[in-house]
């Protein structure tokens, strides 16, 4: 249990997706105007990573590593350079589905995400959290735990950096510096405070 | 003639992808510790997005509207896992330093950008300058930004030493904040704040 317990504390606070590695970054300065609208893309990050990174990490296992198609008659074959465009692939597919079922099952939820989910297809974070999945040899319930923990690390960080543009609107700033440029001086301060976790040991 | 030569040029100051656009900073700022990988990075980009742009340029008028992401995707995937395998096979170090972020050059906004705002619309020899010269617009500021962090942080240029670090018996003590993430973000800033300085009228 203290093994999961760790995967998810480092995915959401030592290695933060967005803060330590960079990644999502397009979404993550765009969509954080409003406290609000981060939090529910924050929520669907995690949906769209709780389905990806396992369905990409049995895909993986079952059909891509080298010598995984053993039971099919071939284990020399290592399929392993296609994983790229299978993730992407999968990843695209399962945002469509979801749209789709939550069209029809869950109208409010499905217009408040709305335009978020076609966004997500693109965004680095998630294809990220499936090539970060491969590199570690995670499995399974490993994956699973990978998953979620990036998603709630995604959606805690731009919930924060809304938090702090929402109150930048009042302060005075150089005209130079206004909007983008700002973002990304408090984004390099929110990084340097998320490294400070990375002294936690468990 | 003209119309490819505002295509190349445009992008590296005026309509900067990364500085004004704040398009592909993602996988960008993890690999500017370094001049070498920065580099790479910058190559490898620059081939994607020249190959993906000529190529959804030359079949833009076969590619129905509602599938046009997705082939486009295929596209840009397929280049991807090419210049993957290519580093894999030729330049192995290197590959292995960059981790996932070649990987990752498949989300990276620019590429798609380019494909969906420009291939889509113009001949091929435009767009293949377009996504040069998107190419070079980010190139410039990841070079910029790894030309600070190697020299601050290690006190070299491209793995030759520069400014003799502490440790090695020199006189310079590297900033280490200049190797770690949130400097990447502080640079880019100061970039753009400087870049909208000099030309005011990109203010927002």
């Amino acid at each position: 249990m203290a093994h999961y317990f760790t995967i998810f504390f480092d995915s959401v606070f030592v290695d933060n997706i967005a803060l330590t590695f960079f990644l999502g970054m397009c979404t993550f300065i765009a969509v954080s105007k409003k406290v609000d609208t981060a939090i529910m893309l924050g929520i669907a990050v995690v949906a769209v990573e709780l389905i990806t990174v396992p369905v990409n990490n049995v895909l993986y296992n079952v059909l891509l590593k080298e010598g995984a198609l053993a039971w099919a008659g071939f284990p020399d074959l290592d399929l392993s350079f296609l994983g790229l465009i299978t993730y992407i692939g999968v990843i695209a597919a399962i945002v469509q589905i979801l749209e789709m079922v939550l069209d029809k099952y869950f109208p409010p939820l499905y217009n408040a995400l709305g335009i978020f989910l076609p966004l997500i297809t693109v965004n680095c974070a998630i294809l990220g959290a499936s090539l970060f999945m491969v590199e570690r040899d995670y499995n399974f319930a490993e994956s699973t735990v990978y998953g979620i923990g990036v998603g709630v690390g995604f959606g805690v960080a731009i919930a924060l950096l809304a938090g702090i543009r929402e109150k930048l609107v009042y302060s005075d700033i150089p005209k130079g510096l206004q909007g983008v440029g700002m973002t990304f001086i408090v984004v390099g301060l929110m990084a340097m405070s998320f490294q400070a976790f990375s002294g936690l040991q468990f | 003639m003209s119309k490819a030569k505002d295509a190349l040029m445009d992008p590296l100051f005026n309509n900067n992808p990364i500085a004004l656009q704040i398009l592909g900073i993602c996988s960008a700022l993890a690999v500017t510790n370094k001049m070498s990988t920065a580099l790479t990075m910058s190559i490898a980009v620059i081939l994607v997005i020249a190959c993906s742009n000529a190529a959804v340029s030359a079949i833009r008028n076969h590619i129905p509207n509602s599938v046009r992401i997705i082939v486009q995707m295929t596209i840009i995937a397929t280049l991807v896992i090419i210049v993957d395998q290519m580093l894999k096979a030729y330049a192995y170090e290197m590959s292995k330093q960059l981790s996932v972020y070649v990987g990752l050059i498949i989300t990276n906004c620019i590429v798609m950008g380019r494909a969906e705002a420009y291939a889509m619309k113009n001949p091929v020899y435009e767009s293949l300058m377009d996504g040069i010269g998107n190419g070079l617009g980010y190139s410039l500021i990841l070079l910029m930004v790894g030309f600070v962090r190697e020299l601050f942080g290690s006190g070299s240029f491209f793995g030759l030493t520069i400014l003799n670090p502490v440790n090695n018996g020199g006189w310079y003590v590297t900033n280490g904040l200049m190797l770690l993430a949130p400097s990447a973000f502080f640079l880019i800033g100061f970039i753009i704040w400087a870049l909208r300085t000099w030309k005011p009228e990109l203010q927002e």
